[in-house]
C-alpha cells in the first residue's frame, strides 16, 4: 500500500497499473481500507505542557468536552490520508499524488528514465483537482483560517460524535467512523443505544457524568442523536437522495461554495457522493442502500463528498487545543442539534457556516428521518433479534461489569479529580484498568500511531508505519529517561514491501551528505537555495546546480519542490558509482530433494506445475538462467546443452569432492532453453518415482549449487524433505519427541557450522538460498535454516506435507505461486543510518552484518522484514528530531541497479509521561520477540519467557510511576497505547515460538521463531494474535468498500476466548499465514445452505479447503470479506473449514490464546499475577 | 648468585607476557577496526580466531611453570584469568574452526563491547603482571643468593 507521505492511495485502479509487468501478484500487500489515520495518542498537540494547576477549577465540567475535541484534533491530521487524490492541490504537502499516469511510470519494473516524472505527475493531479475542486479548496481555505470561530455549536456535535466508543482511539482516526465501528447495523435503533453502552463504558461515564452535572438536559439530549449516529448519517443522505432530482442537487452544490446558508450546503455534499458516483449506488442491492451511505463509503469517494466537511473539521482541530475557555461559553449554548442544522445561520460569518453540514451529518435529522427510513428500506430489520446475539451478551456482561463498578473513576485521587482525569483524556492519556476492562480489543484493525512533529507538512511526507516503524513515537532525548519508560527502543523496517506508489528518479547527481552520505530527504533543512544541513550528521553541504532545477515550472530556484524533499520514500535509479561490478542476470536455481520420504510425499508433481505454469512469469530479463539439480545420497545433474533433444540427467555419486559433470550446461539461458527446462519438469515426477534411497545429500549439492552460481549470483531454491543425513553438512535426529513440551538451548542451535560458513560464503559470492522445507519427520531446521539465515534467504515450512492433503497442498501451492512471481532484487545491501546520538546496536532478520549498519542481502524480497535495536549514546535534548535513514541499495530483474531510500523522522520528548504515551504497543511486541529468540536461543527458553513478564510488569511499573498518583489503585492501569500489550504478551507467551507445556515439535518452533525475526509485523501480529471474527450475520455488518469499489461486510473483531463464541455462530479466524473458518455445531441451516454451500453440518468434510461460489448473496458476502482480507496479504492464503466435531477442531480451539490452556494462564491469570508484580 | 628453576619460569613468564601483549594490543585494535568499518567480519575472525588458542594455551604453559616452581602467588593471581579463558572455550558458539569469534555474530553491539573491554582488560593485567614477573624475577634470584 502505497503511503511514502503517509497518504493512503485509493487502491483499485492503481494498484494494476503498478503491476504493470511483474505480475498480478507481486504488487499485492494494500490494504484496501480507506486508511484512517490512527489517533495516536503521542499526537500530541505542542502546547501539551499546561499545568494543570493553571486552569480554573471550574474547567472541570468542560474537562470532558475539551478532550473529545482534543481527538478531533487527531482526527485532522487523519483526514487528508481519506482523500489524497483531491487534495493534492489544496494542500500544498502533498503534492504527489499517484495519479494513474504516474503509478505506471514509478513501477520499478518498467523502466523508467525521466527525473521529472513525478513532476508531471504532479500537474496531473493538480489540473484535475482544480476542476473538480476549485470551489471546495477554496472554501477550505477561508474555513482553515477562521475556524476558532465556530466554537461552540461545531466543537459540541464533535464531542458527541465522539463521546460513544471513545476509548478505541487507536484503532480509529475518523470522526464518522467510530460510531459505526461499534453500533453495527442501525437497523434497530434501541439495540445500539444499549450497545453503546458498554462501549462507552468506564471512560464515557466520566465524561458524560462530568458533563451532567453541568447540564443534564442539555447533555442527555444530545447524547441521544450521537449514539445513533451512524444512522444518523445515513439517514440524513438517504431521503434527500431519494426524494430531490440529481440535477438539482448538481445546482445546489454549484451554490454552495457560495451560499452561507448551512441548509443549503448540507445536501450538496452528501448528494455529490451519489452524482459522482451513481453507479456504486446502482449496483446495491436495495437493502444495502442505508448501508452504503455508511462513512466508509463516504470515504472511498472522498474527494467529493467529505473533504469540505471532514476537513472543516481538522482544521478546528488545532485550535481547540487551545480552547477550553472557548468550550466554556460553548456548553451553555448548545442547542438542540437540529436546530443547528436546520436553521440556518445568516449571520454568522461564512466559514462557520461551512461548518453546519457537519453538525448536520453528525448530531443532526437522525430522529427527523433517520429511523424511518432505515426501516422503510431495511427488510432483513426482522432479524434483528438475530443479529448481535454475540454483542449483545458481551454487551450485557459489560452492563454488569459496568454496575458492578458503578463508580469507576473513584481510582482517581478524589481531590480535582475530574480534571486530572479529564485533561488526561485531553491529552490522550487516559488510563485503562485492564482488570476491570476484560474486552481491550478494538472492533477494528489497530492503526500505528503516527509520529507528531508538530508540522503538518513533515507528518504528510514522513515515512509510513507500514515500512520503517519504532516501537515509540517519540524518541526519550536521553538514555536514562528511555531506562526509566522501560520500554525497549528499536525501529521494524519492511525495506522492500510493495508500494503502490513510489516516486523513483534518475538523476545523475544523486544529492547526500558529503561527511555521512545520508540521502537528500524531506527532513534536512535548507540553509539558503545553495545549501542544506544535513539533518542525520548536521554538517552542511552544497545544492548541485541540478537540484536547483525544478523540472515543473523549468525554472531555477526552490529546491524544496524537488521529489526527493517531497517523500520520504523513493527509489534512485543509481549511476554506475554504485555498481561494483555490471548488475548480474537474474539467475534461479532449484535443488530438489529426491530421497524416499520426498518422493513419497509428492511434492515434486506439485513443484513441477506450479513451475511450468509460471516459468514465464518468472522476474527478469532477457538474461535470466535457470537451472534444476536433484539430490538423494547422490547428485542428479540435468545438462541442458545446445542441441539436445530432451535433458540429460548426470549422476555424480561422489560428494566428498563435488565437481561440476558440465559446467556451462547446467545453468541456461531461460528464453533459449525454455522447451528443454519445460520437458524436463514434466519428467521430473515420473522420474524418480521410483526410487528408495533414503539419503539426502543437501551439503554437497548446496556445494555444488554454489560452484554453479559462483560468478554470477542469484537466488537458489532449496526443497528440503528428509533429514539431510548424507555427505558434508550431514546432521543427525537430535529430537526427543518426550521432550516436545519445551527445548533445550542446545536444540535450538546448530549442530554444526557448514551451512553457516556455506551462508556466509553463498553471501560474499551475492547467492542466497531460499529452503522450502516439507517435512514430515525431524529435519532439523535449527542447522540447516543457516543457509538461509545469513545469506538472506527466506525459509518456508509446510509440516507433514502429502499431495493427500489439499490443505498443504494448498498452502504450499499458493506460497510458491508467490514465491516465483514476486518482485526480487538482486545483490542488494542495505545501510541504516541514524541521528548523531544514536547507534544500531543489534539487527534481526536474514542477512550478514557487514559492517556496524551494512547489512549484506544477496537477494531482497517484498516479503522480509527486518528489526533492529537503538541505543541512545549521547543527550539528544538539542535536537527537536531524530532521523533514521535506510537505503536499499539492489539490482531489480531487469538489470537496472537502484537505491530505495526510506527516511523516518521522530520528535524527542523529555518526559516520560511524553515517552510512555508515545508507545506502540504492536511494534514494541515485533520487537520484543526477536529480541527473546536471541534470549532463547542465548540463554534458555524460560529465560526469554520470563523476560516478556519482566517487560509487561516494568512497563506498567514504570506508567504506574509516571501517573505519580496520590494513592495506590487496586487495578492495573495501563495508558490507552499499551492497553493491549500485557495481551499480547500473554499471546506471545503461547505463541509455538515460545510456549512451554503444549507440545511442539522442534522444527515448528524453529520456524516460528525464524518467522518473528523476519515476518513483517502486520503479519507476525496476526500469528501472535490472530484476529477473530464472526462471519453468521455479515449482512448486518459495517460495510467498506474493497478496492474495486465493492461493499464488503466487515464484523467486528473478537477476543480469542471462547466466551466470545456461540453455539449457534460461525467463526473465521485470520492467523495471517492460514485462515480458518469454525462452524459450531448450531448454526442456521440457511447459513450452511447458503453460504458455505452443504447440506448438512456433517457434510463438511475434514479437508473442506474452499467455499463454493454460490449464486446467493449470503455466499458472496462471505467471499467478499474473505478476498477483503486476503488484500492485505501477500498472496491468497489458505482456508480451511472447521467443524465442532472434526479432528482439525484443536487447531482452531488451540488459537483460543485467552483461554486457559494447559499449562498456560489465562489472559486474566495473567492479568492477575501482573497486578501482583507491580509495584 | 645460582639460577634456579623459579628465576627460569619468571623469565619465561615474561617473554611469554610480552608476546601476550602483543596480542591483546593486536585483538583491541582489530575490534576497534571492526567497530569503524574499515574491516570485514569474515576477515577479521580469520585473522583473530588463529590466535586465540595460542594465547591461551601460553598463559596456562607458563602459568603450570610457575605453579611448580612454587610460586604460588603469582599463580593463584592469574587463576581467574586461566578459568576464564577455559569458559570462554568453552561456551564458544558452534563452529569447525579454532577460536571463539564468530563472524555473523560478532558485529552484535553486546559481543562488540565485550570483546574490546575484554582486550582492554587483559592488555591491562597482562602489562601490570610483566612488571611483577621482572620484579618476581628478580626477588627468585636474590632468595637464591641467600
Amino acid at each position: 500500500m502505497a503511503e511514502p507521505n503517509g497518504v493512503t492511495v485509493p487502491k483499485g485502479n492503481l494498484q494494476y497499473q503498478f503491476n504493470g509487468l511483474t505480475s498480478n501478484n507481486s504488487s499485492r500487500g494494500g490494504s484496501p481500507i480507506p486508511r484512517l489515520g490512527p489517533i495516536p495518542s503521542s499526537q500530541l498537540p505542542p502546547s501539551r505542557s499546561i499545568p494543570q494547576s493553571q486552569l480554573p477549577p471550574s474547567r472541570a465540567t468542560v474537562a470532558g468536552l475539551t478532550q473529545a475535541v482534543g481527538n478531533l484534533t487527531v482526527s485532522s491530521q487523519s483526514t487528508p490520508n481519506i482523500s489524497p487524490t483531491k487534495f493534492s492541490a489544496s494542500t500544498p504537502n502533498q503534492v504527489h499524488h499517484p495519479s494513474a499516469v504516474f503509478s505506471e511510470n514509478s513501477s520499478p519494473i518498467v523502466p523508467n528514465l525521466m527525473d521529472n516524472v513525478p513532476l508531471k505527475e504532479t500537474t496531473q493531479s493538480e489540473v484535475q483537482t482544480r476542476n473538480s475542486e476549485a470551489q471546495q479548496s477554496s472554501n477550505l481555505n477561508i474555513l482553515s483560517s477562521s475556524n476558532t470561530m465556530q466554537g461552540p455549536q461545531q466543537q459540541a456535535s464533535d464531542y458527541f460524535s465522539q463521546s460513544t466508543p471513545f476509548e478505541v482511539v487507536p484503532s480509529v482516526g475518523n470522526v464518522h467512523q467510530q460510531p459505526v465501528q461499534s453500533n453495527g447495523p442501525f437497523n434497530n435503533r434501541t439495540q445500539i443505544q444499549v450497545q453503546n453502552m458498554p462501549h462507552s463504558r468506564l471512560l464515557q461515564n466520566k465524561q458524560s457524568s462530568s458533563l451532567r452535572n453541568v447540564n443534564p438536559a442539555g447533555s442527555q439530549t444530545q447524547n441521544f442523536p450521537t449514539k445513533s449516529d451512524p444512522s444518523g448519517q445515513a439517514s440524513n443522505m438517504q431521503p434527500q437522495f431519494s426524494s430531490a432530482p440529481l440535477t438539482s442537487h448538481v445546482a445546489q452544490q454549484k451554490i454552495a461554495g457560495i451560499q452561507s446558508s448551512a441548509l443549503i450546503q448540507a445536501p450538496p455534499q452528501n448528494k455529490l457522493t451519489y452524482s459522482t458516483s451513481p453507479h456504486n449506488f446502482a449496483q446495491y442491492p436495495q437493502t444495502q442502500t442505508s448501508k452504503q451511505s455508511l462513512p466508509h463509503i463516504n470515504q472511498k469517494m472522498y474527494s467529493q463528498t467529505l473533504p469540505s466537511a471532514s476537513i472543516a473539521a481538522p482544521n478546528a482541530g488545532p485550535n481547540l487545543n487551545q480552547g477550553p475557555p472557548q468550550f466554556n461559553t460553548g456548553l451553555p449554548s448548545q442547542v438542540p442539534p437540529y436546530s443547528q442544522s436546520s436553521t440556518a445561520q445568516p449571520t454568522g460569518p461564512m466559514p462557520s457556516q461551512r461548518f453546519n453540514p457537519q453538525i448536520n451529518y453528525n448530531v443532526g435529522p437522525p430522529n427527523l428521518n433517520g429511523p424511518p427510513t432505515s426501516q422503510t428500506i431495511k427488510p432483513p430489520s426482522l432479524n434483528t433479534s438475530r443479529y448481535p446475539s454475540m454483542p449483545a451478551s458481551q454487551q450485557l456482561k459489560q452492563q454488569q461489569l459496568t454496575s458492578s463498578q458503578p463508580n469507576p473513576y473513584s481510582q482517581y485521587p478524589p481531590q480535582g479529580g475530574v480534571v486530572q482525569t479529564g485533561f488526561n483524556r485531553l491529552w490522550g492519556a487516559e488510563n485503562i484498568d485492564l482488570l476491570q476492562n476484560p474486552n481491550v480489543l478494538p472492533p477494528h484493525k489497530l492503526q500505528p500511531p503516527l509520529a507528531n512533529l508538530g508540522q503538518e507538512q513533515l507528518n504528510q511526507v514522513n515515512c509510513s508505519p507500514d515500512v520503517f516503524r519504532s516501537t515509540v513515537t517519540k524518541i526519550p532525548e536521553s538514555s536514562s529517561l528511555l531506562q526509566k519508560s522501560r520500554l525497549p527502543l528499536g525501529l521494524l523496517i519492511h525495506p522492500f514491501k510493495d508500494l503502490n506508489y513510489l516516486p523513483v528518479i534518475h538523476c545523475n547527481v544523486i544529492v547526500r551528505c558529503r561527511s555521512c552520505r545520508t540521502y537528500i530527504n524531506p527532513f534536512i533543512y535548507f540553509v539558503d537555495s545553495k545549501r542544506w544541513k544535513c539533518n542525520l550528521c548536521f554538517r552542511v553541504n552544497e545544492l548541485p546546480e541540478e537540484f536547483q532545477y525544478d523540472p515543473l515550472t523549468k525554472t531555477y530556484g526552490d529546491p524544496s519542490r524537488r521529489p526527493e524533499i517531497k517523500s520520504s520514500t523513493i527509489e534512485y535509479i543509481a549511476p554506475s558509482e554504485y555498481m561494483l561490478r555490471p548488475p548480474q542476470p537474474a539467475v534461479y536455481l532449484f535443488l530438489l530433494d529426491v530421497s524416499r520420504f520426498a518422493v513419497e510425499s509428492g511434492y515434486l508433481n506439485v513443484f513441477s506445475s506450479i513451475l511450468l505454469e509460471q516459468i514465464r512469469n518468472l522476474p527478469g530479463d532477457a538474461r535470466t538462467q535457470i537451472g534444476i539439480i536433484a539430490y538423494d545420497s547422490a547428485l542428479h545433474f540435468f545438462s541442458l546443452a545446445e542441441g539436445l533433444n530432451q535433458p540429460h540427467e548426470m549422476t555424480v555419486l561422489d560428494i566428498e569432492d563435488i565437481f561440476l559433470p558440465t559446467p556451462d550446461a547446467l545453468l541456461v539461458n531461460l528464453k533459449d532453453r525454455i522447451d528443454l527446462i519445460e520437458d524436463l519438469l514434466k519428467l521430473l515426477p515420473k522420474r524418480f518415482c521410483n526410487t528408495y534411497d533414503g539419503n539426502s545429500a543437501l551439503g554437497a549439492a548446496l556445494q555444488a549449487a554454489h560452484k554453479m552460481m559462483f560468478s554470477t549470483g542469484g537466488r537458489l531454491t532449496v526443497f528440503q524433505v528428509s533429514l539431510p543425513n548424507f555427505g558434508p553438512g550431514a546432521v543427525t535426529a537430535r529430537e526427543d519427541p518426550n521432550q516436545r513440551s519445551t527445548a533445550e538451548t542446545v536444540l535450538l542451535n546448530p549442530t554444526n557450522d557448514f551451512y553457516k560458513k556455506l551462508a556466509l560464503e553463498c553471501s560474499s559470492q551475492q547467492i542466497a538460498v531460499d529452503l522450502f522445507i516439507l517435512n514430515s519427520q525431524y529435519v532439523d531446521i535449527a542447522t540447516i535454516s543457516g543457509i538461509s539465515r545469513f545469506s538472506g534467504g527466506s525459509i518456508h515450512h509446510f509440516p507433514l506435507f502429502k499431495l493427500s492433503r489439499p490443505l498443504s497442498v494448498d498452502a504450499f501451492q499458493k506460497c510458491f505461486n508467490r514465491y516465483l512471481t514476486r518482485k526480487i532484487g538482486f545483490e542488494a545491501v542495505m545501510r541504516v543510518r541514524c541521528t548523531r546520538g544514536l547507534t544500531i546496536n543489534n539487527f534481526h532478520g536474514n542477512f550478514f552484518v557487514r559492517s556496524t549498519d551494512l547489512l549484506s542481502l544477496p537477494n531482497i524480497n517484498p516479503d522480509a522484514a527486518f528489526g533492529m535495536q537503538v541505543a541512545i549514546e549521547e543527550n539528544l535534548a538539542e535536537n527537536q528530531t531524530v532521523c533514521f535513514q535506510a537505503a536499499l541499495l539492489y539490482t531489480s530483474s531487469k538489470g537496472e541497479r537502484r537505491i530505495r531510500v526510506h527516511t523516518l523522522c521522530l520528535p524527542i520528548a523529555n518526559t516520560l509521561q511524553d515517552v510512555i504515551q508515545s508507545a506502540d504497543q504492536q511494534c514494541i511486541i515485533g520487537l520484543l520477540g526477536k529480541m527473546a529468540v536471541d534470549r532463547s536461543m542465548s540463554a534458555s527458553l524460560s529465560d526469554a519467557r520470563e523476560a516478556f513478564i519482566n517487560v509487561a510488569v516494568d512497563v506498567l511499573s514504570a506508567y504506574k510511576f509516571s501517573l505519580n498518583m496520590g494513592n495506590p489503585s487496586s487495578g492495573i492501569l495501563a495508558p490507552e497505547c499499551l492497553k493491549l500489550l500485557p495481551l499480547y504478551i500473554s499471546a506471545i507467551l503461547k505463541h509455538p515460538a515460545f510456549r512451554m507445556g503444549t507440545p511442539t515439535r522442534l522444527d515448528d518452533r524453529l520456524k516460528a521463531m525464524m518467522d518473528m525475526k523476519t515476518k513483517p509485523l502486520y503479519l507476525l501480529m496476526q500469528q501472535i494474535y490472530p484476529d477473530l471474527y464472526p462471519i453468521h450475520n455479515l449482512e448486518f455488518e459495517e460495510m467498506v468498500l474493497n478496492e474495486d469499489e465493492e461493499p464488503v461486510s466487515i464484523p467486528p473483531r473478537l477476543h480469542l476466548s471462547s466466551r466470545c463464541l456461540e453455539n449457534k455462530g460461525s467463526f473465521l479466524m485470520d492467523c495471517g499465514d492460514h485462515m480458518m473458518i469454525f462452524v459450531c455445531p448450531n448454526v442456521s441451516k440457511e447459513f450452511l445452505t447458503d453460504t458455505l454451500g452443504v447440506s448438512d453440518y456433517n457434510n463438511i468434510g475434514d479437508d473442506m479447503i474452499e467455499i463454493p461460489k454460490l449464486d446467493k448473496t449470503p455466499n458472496k458476502r462471505l467471499h467478499q470479506f474473505i478476498n477483503y482480507l486476503n488484500d492485505e496479504k501477500p498472496y491468497n492464503v489458505t482456508l480451511q473449514i472447521v467443524r465442532d466435531n472434526s479432528p482439525n477442531r484443536s487447531q482452531f480451539l488451540e488459537k483460543l490464546i485467552e483461554d486457559r490452556l494447559e499449562n498456560s494462564l489465562s489472559y486474566h491469570e495473567f492479568l492477575q499475577h501482573l497486578k501482583t508484580q507491580v509495584k | 648468585m645460582a639460577f634456579n628453576f623459579a628465576a627460569f619460569s619468571y623469565i619465561i613468564a615474561l617473554i611469554g607476557d610480552a608476546f601476550l601483549i602483543f596480542f591483546s594490543i593486536f585483538h583491541v585494535i582489530a575490534i576497534d577496526e571492526l567497530k569503524t568499518d574499515y574491516k570485514n567480519p569474515i576477515d577479521q575472525c580469520n585473522s583473530l580466531n588463529p590466535l586465540i588458542l595460542p594465547e591461551y594455551i601460553l598463559h596456562m604453559f607458563f602459568n603450570v611453570l610457575l605453579a611448580l616452581a612454587g610460586e604460588w602467588f603469582t599463580f593463584f593471581i592469574n587463576l581467574p584469568l586461566i578459568l576464564y579463558h577455559i569458559n570462554r572455550y568453552r561456551t564458544r558458539p558452534v563452529m569447525s574452526t579454532l577460536g571463539i569469534y564468530d563472524p555473523t555474530s560478532i558485529m552484535n553491539a553486546d559481543q562488540l563491547t565485550l570483546c574490546q573491554r575484554e582486550g582492554w582488560i587483559k592488555l591491562a593485567f597482562y602489562l601490570i603482571s610483566f612488571f611483577y614477573y621482572l620484579y618476581g624475577y628478580v626477588m627468585a634470584l636474590e632468595r637464591s643468593v641467600e
